[in-house]
């Protein structure tokens, strides 16, 4: 059993050097193959240490596991992610982006509200909203809304004070050019100021990606159909199956990675002009 | 003195808009006890009234506004309501020298303070490592610094609740599981603002050491070190609001060994909801004084340093 | 004898006139005078340069013409109207100092960004895009970025942009401050150019003295504390000036008597 020990450190040792080695060069395969080497020592030397130790698999169970498990569960962990992110996540994302994207441009025209308004929406971004969540659930019952409400409180806020921004980003000088052409209001939210509040908006929007999940995971804590991926892991924690939390735990971080960096892309996308994305 | 005006008015504005949702909410049971009490209530049937909506109830029965702010289980307790249960739990108790009794939020608000503290400490001074590792070491920065960016997305606090089972089982105690909780949220903003700001001096000041002849260690302690302090303290603030969420969330599993996430538990499962609001209150008061500390701390350390904007 | 075809020369037409204009900013510490019982007058077809030291109030007299500020005093008309009328009735173009293009609009999109609010039709819009970008010689740079130009080329489509309309007013506020001497030299000889073929009256910020004496039939020397207008001079220079005339006796005494007047007005005072 010791084998898997020595054999994993072995490895760790060899891949080591190996992207030490690789380092120095800067050619773009270098730049995945590193971190994907990086990342597959982990989980090897992860599975040696398991099975060399014989680990407890009801602590820590060991990678080969998990990924059967993952397989073999699949139309569950589907239709917990179904629950969890289409239904609770995605729907309370885009309801409380617009929200606060609407409210920041609603309160645009009063210099005095902004002023107010960004620090307070600051000071409750950073506060524990998360904790709101049995207070939801009880308001609007066990269903996916709950979550949804969850996470409408969780994201509002922090769009509001990057669109609030946003909207301000535009140099006055710009907006004096809007002024000789006697430009109204509008025509100039348009033209001017709505394009460039979008590097902070998407700044935004990226932010809340990973709040809307953790939200919605979250608040299944507190109460939720036989279904989420929340619930699964609170249950699967009390049943001390750690495997299915573990492929719970995968999905989640794939379906994480992927809603950012489908909101990344589509800020390529609108925010093509803006020096960040110009390299 | 211009923005308090404007952050006087926008507080007030969302009390008001408390209040008046107050009513809504909490009319079906202002109903209820109504009835009882013998006052006429439009509809008078229980089952109709139940199938009508909040806010139709409410115009159909504005004798009743009154009473809404002051139930004992409210679906939405006013905001008098949630001071006074915080007073009486925080205050009242040091008044009565019960500062630390089982029901007294300060105990539970210090509970869940040592732990965020405790996760916060170690989260930085880890953050701090990495990072440093990250900025000299190419090997570290290509494989490690994507995986960090990378787990910005997922959502950490999935784990808690293992994080914390594992752990117990292991007869850890639980601020130490807490702890770690807490200690994993605050370590990636650290990191990735510390990278940034180790790497923040331009150019031309790194070609100035390079014409001292200044060593990687001196260059990181009068150069790299320096310049980012603004980062750390902006990553200090986001890091010790998100150890307090982990903490207050590792204690939602914990329940038994109180919290301010305990006594939220607490409220839910009982039903008390003023009680719930009002250890909402005291971990956003918790929260608004860490990063205001932090806030402090950083302004007199960039103004000392010349940062001072 | 035909004394019938004898032309007499139209009176000059008065495009802006202040009578006493003053203004005050109202700051922290103490009221600041920009401005101080300025009396000009901008004759239609003029080319004007403002030029003065910092805090002088040439750039805030150019912003009271363009609406852009408040005079607390005195009067001030532009084409017979108050500032404000005249800016709603799109009476001028207005460069500033640094191009400010719209970086998620193509050259020729930021050219039509005054078209489209002005709401000209879409086909006037594109023909009027083509004949400015022929007159700044930015043709076929239509469909760049603003960060594909350089920095002479961008603040050319900046004039473009202001010339794509009917407006018979030009306001610049040292347009060309940002770039090198070379290039400088350039665009003053091409902006010449562009006057003579459109015929619109100028108003030109600047601090530089060759530029002043180089571009204008008449300099307004300014100086600060408060701002006022210490002299001006009508330029005697022909019409037609190639950039050689810079190094002739004609053009060193007009630059001398600038010197003068900035001299008068303390700008060379510690």
């Amino acid at each position: 059993m010791m084998a898997w020990v020595f054999g994993s450190l072995v490895f760790w040792l060899a891949a080591w050097a190996l992207n030490a080695r690789l380092s120095r060069l800067s050619a773009t395969w270098v730049r995945f193959f590193v971190p994907t080497l990086f990342g597959v020592t982990v989980i090897v030397v992860w599975e040696g240490m398991v099975r060399g130790f014989g680990v407890n698999p009801v602590l820590l169970p060991a990678p080969s596991a998990i990924a059967a498990t993952f397989v073999g569960e699949i139309p569950t962990l589907w239709g917990d992610l179904v629950q969890t992110f289409f239904k609770g996540a995605l729907s309370g994302y885009v309801i409380g982006c617009t929200a606060g994207v609407l409210t920041a441009i609603a309160v645009d025209r009063s210099p005095f509200l902004q002023r107010g308004l960004l620090p307070v929406g600051n000071f409750v971004a950073a506060l524990p909203i998360v904790g709101m969540a049995p207070i939801l659930v009880m308001w609007f019952g066990f269903g996916w809304q709950s979550k949804a409400a969850v996470v409408v409180v969780m994201v509002f806020f922090p769009m509001l004070v990057n669109a609030v921004e946003g909207l301000q980003a535009s140099e006055s000088m710009q907006r004096d050019l809007m002024r000789t052409y006697a430009a109204t209001p509008g025509q100039g939210l348009r033209k001017l100021r709505l394009p460039a509040a979008m590097p902070f908006i998407f700044n935004g929007l990226k932010i809340c990606t990973t709040l809307a999940l953790i939200g919605a995971i979250v608040a299944e804590f507190f109460g939720s159909p036989i279904k989420g991926m929340g619930f699964r892991i609170s249950t699967e924690v009390g049943r001390l199956a750690l495997d299915m939390v573990w492929a719970e735990i995968v999905v989640a971080a794939i379906v994480g990675s992927a809603f950012y960096g489908a909101v990344a892309l589509a800020e390529r996308v609108v925010t093509f002009w803006h020096p960040s994305q110009r390299g | 003195m211009k923005s308090f005006l404007s952050i006087l008015t926008v507080v007030a504005a969302l009390i008001a808009f408390w209040y008046a949702a107050c009513v809504p909410m909490n009319i079906h049971e202002a109903a209820i006890q109504a009835q009882r009490a013998g006052v006429d209530v439009t509809p008078a049937e229980a089952p109709e009234r139940r199938k009508t909506g909040r806010i139709s109830l409410a115009l159909q029965n504005t004798g009743l506004w009154s009473t809404v702010f002051t139930q004992e289980r409210p679906q939405l307790p006013a905001p008098h309501q949630v001071a006074q249960e915080f007073w009486k739990t925080t205050w009242g108790m040091i008044e009565r020298g019960r500062a630390f009794s089982k029901r007294s939020l300060i105990l539970h608000g210090w509970i869940t303070l040592s732990a965020t503290l405790l996760g916060f400490a170690f989260g930085t001074a880890l953050g701090i490592v990495l990072a440093v590792s990250i900025v000299h070491s190419r090997a570290m920065d290509m494989s490690v610094m994507p995986w960090i960016i990378a787990s910005q997305t997922v959502p950490i606090l999935a784990i808690a609740p293992m994080i914390v089972v594992v752990l117990a089982a292991l007869s850890v105690d639980d601020i130490v599981a807490k702890g770690v909780i807490s200690m994993y949220l605050s370590f990636f903003p650290v990191v990735v603002g510390m990278v940034k700001g180790l790497r923040s001096p331009d150019a031309m000041q790194m070609d100035q050491m390079k014409t001292w002849n200044a060593t990687r260690t001196e260059t990181l302690w009068k150069l790299r070190l320096p310049s980012s302090a603004p980062y750390l303290f902006a990553s200090l603030k986001v890091g010790v609001a998100a150890s307090l969420i982990g903490a207050v969330v590792a204690e939602l599993s914990l329940s038994s060994n109180g919290g301010l996430g305990a006594r939220l538990l607490a409220g839910s499962y009982y039903g008390q909801t003023v009680q719930i609001w009002s250890a909402l209150f005291a971990a956003a008061a918790l929260a608004a004084v860490l990063v205001w500390a932090i806030g402090v701390a950083q302004k007199i350390t960039l103004k000392r340093m010349g940062f001072a904007q | 004898m035909n004394n019938e075809t004898t032309t007499q020369a139209a009176p000059p037409k008065a495009v802006v006139e202040a009578k006493g204009l003053d203004l005050t900013f109202q700051t922290k510490d103490s009221p600041v005078q920009a401005l101080k019982d300025v009396n000009l007058t901008i004759d239609q077809g003029d080319f004007v340069s403002f030029i003065g030291p910092s805090g002088c109030g040439k750039t805030t007299f150019l912003r009271c013409i363009a609406a852009l500020e408040q005079p607390t005093g005195g009067s001030l008309t532009v084409n017979g109207m108050t500032p404000d009328e005249a800016r709603r009735n799109r009476a001028y173009g207005y460069v500033f100092q640094a191009a400010g293009l719209y970086p998620w609009r193509t050259i020729a999109k930021n050219i039509k960004l005054p078209l489209e609010i002005m709401g000209y039709s879409r086909t006037d819009q594109d023909e009027r895009v083509k004949k400015v970008l022929q007159l700044v010689d930015l043709e076929g740079f239509g469909g760049k970025f603003p960060w594909q130009l350089s920095g002479g080329m961008q603040q050319r489509a900046s004039i473009a942009r202001a010339l794509a309309f009917d407006a018979d007013i030009l306001l610049m506020d040292e347009p060309f401050g940002a770039l090198d001497e070379i290039v400088r030299d350039h665009l003053n000889e091409q902006l010449l150019k562009l006057w003579a073929r459109t015929d619109k009256t100028i108003a030109f910020v600047t601090h530089s003295i060759p530029e002043a004496v180089y571009l204008s039939t008449k300099i307004v020397v300014m100086s600060p504390r408060p701002g006022r207008i210490t002299d001006v001079i009508e330029s005697p220079l022909p019409k037609e000036r190639p950039l050689d005339i810079r190094d002739t006796p004609e053009f060193l005494e007009v630059a001398h008597r600038v010197r003068e007047g900035l001299r008068a007005g303390h700008a060379y005072d510690d």
